[in-house]
């Protein structure tokens, strides 16, 4: 008998549970595509290039997030220095495009590296040290790098900070500079998505699932974690150096106050909020992060609007109580909740069918792969 | 010929407590070793040992090859195979999931075939497949530890105190699980365990360690017969 039909025998029974074809998810996978493509490929069209640059600063932001959530989420491991990765990663841009003369493009790939070797020096210490004490070592680099920064005036610009050239759209492009931004942002960030989703779901991804949830089962199962430990820094810090790549395109300036502890901070929150351990929980949080206090992109900004304009400095008292408040609400992040909510569904369902209690019982540890 | 897992003079601990202090021990291929012992008597140190997890002194070897500083990564590549004390199934991930973990240090096009042989072994794991392992009880887990760390296709699987927290009848069908795949894989088990009757039924010999030395030995009915082993292990 071959595995192939045995396993098609094992799942037959599973469909009443999820109550959906195999053929019908498809079509639902396929239609969301379509939908979130056609909505990334609209919003320049649609918004003003003021707008256009606050969704770039998403992209940004949603960078850092991916590669935080990769270490975090996925593997265990905190950081609350993501923000000096990006600050390396706009700096390294910021420095070659503008005293050197390098194209934008091949200065994202030098960001990237010099992210990716940062993380990897970080990742080391991560070997011995572990949950609030790796937190620390991670604070210790969101302080200092500022600090840096200044330090090495001569090269970075210290305290006054670095103009850099503009981002310009190829002429064959048609495009206006923000819409070409924020367009070769969205691909790349798309890209690196679908990397990272493939990466979660393969037998590396299980390999890092395992040595957060129980390293002592992923050392005896051949999980050389050391190994894992480094690289996944190094991949998670290079993700984050393309966000502050991106983030100078859009900005077309550094200083070291955009990259203190604040920016590192946001990150995490953008990661928690949006749901630790999903896929795209990081891109929902940056969304968030950006939204919450601006207010100038979609849905609407009622809230800024009505309350806030006249008492700007009320928007971060109203943006730490509006974390609160959905931290209650989804202790899993948005798109943790959102799973949680449709397992519950479909086990109620499951229970409705089968007139009794459902196989297993229990909660989901909210499901992370 | 040598036997499958030699162990000579083992001392080991942690940090600058020793636990074991010159163990003797050996598994021969498609041999059932149990260990018998009280808490704190060093079977959990003993098995973490063997597998890398923490540094031991003497000598330990697995067809030959030294296990003693190899990481556990490599000591898994030996061919040996260890279930950790209290299961650690990876909750989040699925059934499904944590036997394809389990052949992570395999490259062969088998691994599909594998799971269909532990699902036969364990049917109740093929109903579950798609769950996630933090979601079933507690022997349904031990079940898919073991099916887990069989995946890797051992030569010695590592055994440490699968009855712990299960029900009587669930250990009975654990050991039972035991037994079958060792008759037909021939896959050598090295067992530590405190419910000494249900292990000793399986084994074919056994050893008694009691802080950190080995203090008996013998076959399994040597063992079940012997007075003090009576009183101290199985209780009648």
């Amino acid at each position: 008998m071959s595995a192939a039909t045995a396993t098609a025998t094992a799942t037959a029974p599973a469909p009443t549970a999820g109550g959906l074809s195999p053929a019908a998810r498809t079509a639902i996978k396929v239609v969301v595509w379509v939908a979130v493509v056609g909505v990334l490929y609209w919003v320049p069209q649609y918004f003003t290039p003021v707008q256009v640059g606050l969704f770039t600063k998403v992209i940004a932001l949603a960078f850092a997030a991916l590669g935080l959530n990769l270490l975090t989420g996925y593997s265990g491991l905190i950081s609350v220095g993501h923000g000096a990765f990006m600050g390396v990663g706009a700096y390294t841009t910021a420095i070659l495009v503008a005293d050197h003369g390098w194209s934008h493009g091949a200065a994202l790939v030098a960001s990237a590296a010099a992210a990716f070797v940062l993380g990897v020096l970080i990742g080391l210490p991560a070997l011995r040290i572990k949950g609030l004490y790796l937190a620390l070592v991670t604070l210790a680099l969101a302080t200092l790098f500022p600090e840096v920064v200044k330090r090495y005036g001569d090269v970075t610009g210290g305290t006054q900070g670095l103009r850099v050239p503009k981002f310009k759209a190829p002429e064959a492009t048609d495009l206006a500079n923000d819409q070409w931004i924020y367009y070769v942002a969205v691909v790349l960030l798309v890209l690196s998505f679908v990397a990272v989703r493939n990466l979660v779901h393969s037998r590396v991804g299980r390999a890092l699932i395992a040595s957060r949830d129980n390293e002592t089962a992923a050392e005896t199962m051949g999980v050389h974690l050391s190994a894992y430990r480094v690289v996944v820094f190094g991949i998670s810090a290079m993700l984050a150096g393309m966000g502050g790549a991106v983030n100078v395109w859009q900005t077309n300036f550094v200083d070291p106050g955009q990259f203190g502890i604040v920016l590192s901070i946001t990150v995490l929150v953008a990661v928690v909020v949006g749901g630790a351990a999903t896929i795209l929980g990081p891109a929902v949080g940056a969304y968030l992060v950006v939204w919450l206090p601006n207010g100038d992109i979609l849905p609407p900004a009622v809230m800024p609007d009505l309350i806030l304009k006249d008492n700007p400095e009320l928007i971060d008292l109203v943006f730490g109580a509006a974390l609160i408040a959905l931290m209650m609400l989804a202790p899993y992040g948005l798109v943790g909740g959102i799973k949680l909510a449709l397992y519950r569904l479909k086990q109620r369902r499951a229970v409705a069918a089968a007139g009794k209690a459902p196989p297993g019982g229990g909660e989901p540890a909210v499901s992370t792969a | 010929m040598s036997p499958l897992l030699d162990v000579r003079d083992l001392h080991a601990g942690y940090g600058p407590i020793t636990v074991l202090r010159g163990i003797d021990l050996t598994v021969e291929d498609g041999e059932i070793v149990v260990v018998l012992g009280a808490n704190g008597a060093g079977k959990t140190t003993l098995l973490r040992a063997l597998s890398g997890m923490i540094a031991g002194k003497g000598s330990a070897t697995v067809d030959g090859n030294s296990v003693l500083g190899r990481r556990p990564d490599q000591i898994v590549r030996l061919g040996v195979a260890h279930v950790p004390q209290g299961r650690g199934t990876i909750t989040d991930l699925t059934v499904d999931e944590n036997l394809q973990l389990g052949a992570y240090a395999r490259k062969d096009g088998e691994i599909e075939a594998d799971k269909e042989r532990w699902f036969e072994l364990f049917p109740r794991l093929r109903e579950r497949r798609t769950q996630t392992a933090g979601s079933m009880s507690g022997g349904e887990q031990q079940m898919l530890a073991i099916a887990r760390a069989l995946m890797a296709r051992p030569r010695l699987l590592l055994l440490d105190e699968p009855s712990l927290g299960l029900a009587p009848l669930v250990t009975q069908e654990v050991f039972r699980s035991l037994a079958q795949v060792n008759a037909e894989q021939g896959t050598a088990v090295l067992v530590v365990e405190q419910n000494a009757n249900l292990a000793l039924d399986v084994g074919n010999r056994g050893y008694v360690l009691e802080t950190g030395g080995i203090v008996a030995a013998g076959s399994a009915q040597q063992l079940q017969q012997d007075e003090a082993v009576r009183k101290a292990y199985l209780g009648y």
